[in-house]
């Protein structure tokens, strides 16, 4: 078990590991078909594969790696409006790093940077307010993307521009909700799933009681989880009892962060600036009812959609990707066609291939990732 | 993005606005706590606090124990010099 020593509790996890072992011989359904367990957090995801979490854990269970890196279900369309924002000369565009490589059907944010635009790394939606200030006479435009982790902070940016009266701000929205994805991921007939690690930092926004229609209404467990490696091994043998013991419930391992209300301050703010929009488009997934969040009418001075034209227009994925059906878990990153040929984290073609969240790069990144067999 | 760092407030910068100061690993920059504000726990009381930042948001509490802890895992994870360095090159002139 060479993967166990790099982390600092290599007793613990073994120790887990074995707990795992046994609840899964107790297992029926284990015996017919592998018992498959999504991690709906790209952060998960992250921790899966740089711990080589997959490689310790006994050949009936199957990892699924859901959707929830924000910028890896960015659909092109979007990143052109961004580029075609960007391109206006009097427009700053201000975006977190890890979007400026997401290919748009002509360019990224960073190749439209090369051409001349003046697209800006940012920290903080904050930052992009402050650049605003300094800049009167340019108009400041910050590329909001993200879960309900990063919603509050710039519907707290937006209430924070009202206050200041800063006029040359506005935000391209970008943000998308878990529960409708959730919920899309639950409705699709391609995929087969025993339950579910819950989103650790979504959670502490939301709080556990969101996810409550995923063990009433489609029987199916959820353990919301930390990132460190014990932490997902944890989450995995809670769910594993859960499905031993034929329970279906919605169970928090990670209580140290995330309440079961969730952040009251984070959700005032969020609910305040956000409203949901019909429905938002996604890479690889097409639309989904609900999943994405727009800016209300008292805060559409602050709103870049309604500030500048967009071209708005739907572009498909390319047809070598196969983005949407590893963001379902229908096949492994790399059984996709063009994995590690046509597209890698230097030349990606899809955007699970960009952020270090995402599964293609995360894959690309860490390796093989072998059942236990094959290692030891 | 999504994993946050831990911080510790140093300093109230404004307190109308609850902006303060965290220190990240010795990267210091200002943060907005309006999330981890509460009428048991006013604008006056965080200094100390151990904070996890989220995009220039101190969205939760933790104790400092936890933060050593999960410093530690984003180093492992080569997430903590990502963030200290997007903190570090943030464009705000
Ligand atoms: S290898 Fe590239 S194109 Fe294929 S699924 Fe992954 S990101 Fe998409």
């Amino acid at each position: 078990m060479k993967y166990v020593e790099e982390f600092r509790d290599a007793e613990k996890a073994k120790i887990l590991v074995q707990e795992i072992d046994k609840l899964v011989a107790e297992i029926d359904i284990a015996k017919e078909r592998p018992i498959s367990i999504m991690e709906v957090c790209g952060g998960h995801t992250h921790s899966i594969f740089r711990y080589g979490l997959e490689g310790m854990l006994p050949k009936e269970i199957e990892l699924v790696h859901g959707p929830g890196c924000p910028v890896c279900v960015l659909p092109m369309g979007r990143v052109d409006d961004c580029v075609a924002i960007a391109e206006r000369p009097e427009v700053i565009f201000t975006t977190f790093g890890d979007a400026m490589r997401v290919p748009g059907s002509k360019k990224s944010l960073l190749q439209a940077k090369a051409d001349g635009a003046d697209v800006r790394m940012v920290y903080s939606p904050m930052d992009a307010l402050a650049l605003a200030k300094k800049n009167p006479d340019r108009e400041v435009v910050f590329f909001a993307i993200g879960f309900e982790t990063t919603i509050p902070s710039t519907a707290l940016t937006i209430l924070q521009a009202k206050a200041d009266g800063v006029e040359n701000f506005s935000v391209f929205c970008n943000h998308i909700t878990i529960v409708p994805t959730i919920k899309a991921i639950l409705d699709s007939p391609d995929l087969q799933l025993d339950g579910f690690l819950g989103p650790g930092h979504v959670s502490m926004v939301i709080g556990t009681a969101p996810y409550e229609f995923i063990s009433q209404h489609y029987k199916r467990p959820m353990v919301v989880a930390g990132f460190e490696p014990l932490d997902v091994l944890q989450s995995i043998w809670m769910v594993l009892k859960q499905i031993k013991e034929g329970r279906a419930e919605i169970e928090n391992q990670y209580a140290r962060i995330v309440s079961d209300a969730g952040n009251s301050p984070a959700l005032t703010a969020l609910s305040e600036v956000y409203e949901l929009r019909e429905f938002f488009e996604w890479r690889g997934l097409g639309s989904i009812d609900h999943s994405g969040v727009r800016i209300r009418d008292a805060y559409s001075v602050f709103d870049a959609e309604t500030r500048f034209a967009m071209p708005n227009i739907k572009i498909a994925d390319p047809k070598s990707c196969q983005c949407g059906e590893v963001l379902k878990g229908v096949i492994k990153p790399w059984q996709c066609k063009v994995f590690g040929s046509a597209c890698t984290p230097e030349m990606p073609l899809g955007a699970l291939m960009v952020s270090s969240e995402g599964a293609c790069a995360a894959y690309y990144q860490y390796g093989g990732v072998k059942k236990r067999e094959a290692v030891s | 993005m999504c994993l946050g760092i831990p911080g510790r407030i140093v300093a109230i910068d404004d307190a109308r606005k609850k902006l303060a100061t965290v220190d990240v690993s010795g990267v210091k920059r200002q943060v907005n706590i309006a999330c981890v504000v509460s009428d048991d726990h006013p604008v006056e009381a965080c200094v100390g606090d151990w904070v996890l930042v989220h995009v220039g948001f101190a969205m939760s509490r933790i104790d400092e124990a936890e933060a050593a802890e999960t410093l530690k895992v984003l180093t492992e994870l080569g997430e903590a010099q990502a963030e200290m360095e997007a903190m570090r090159l943030s464009a705000t002139g």
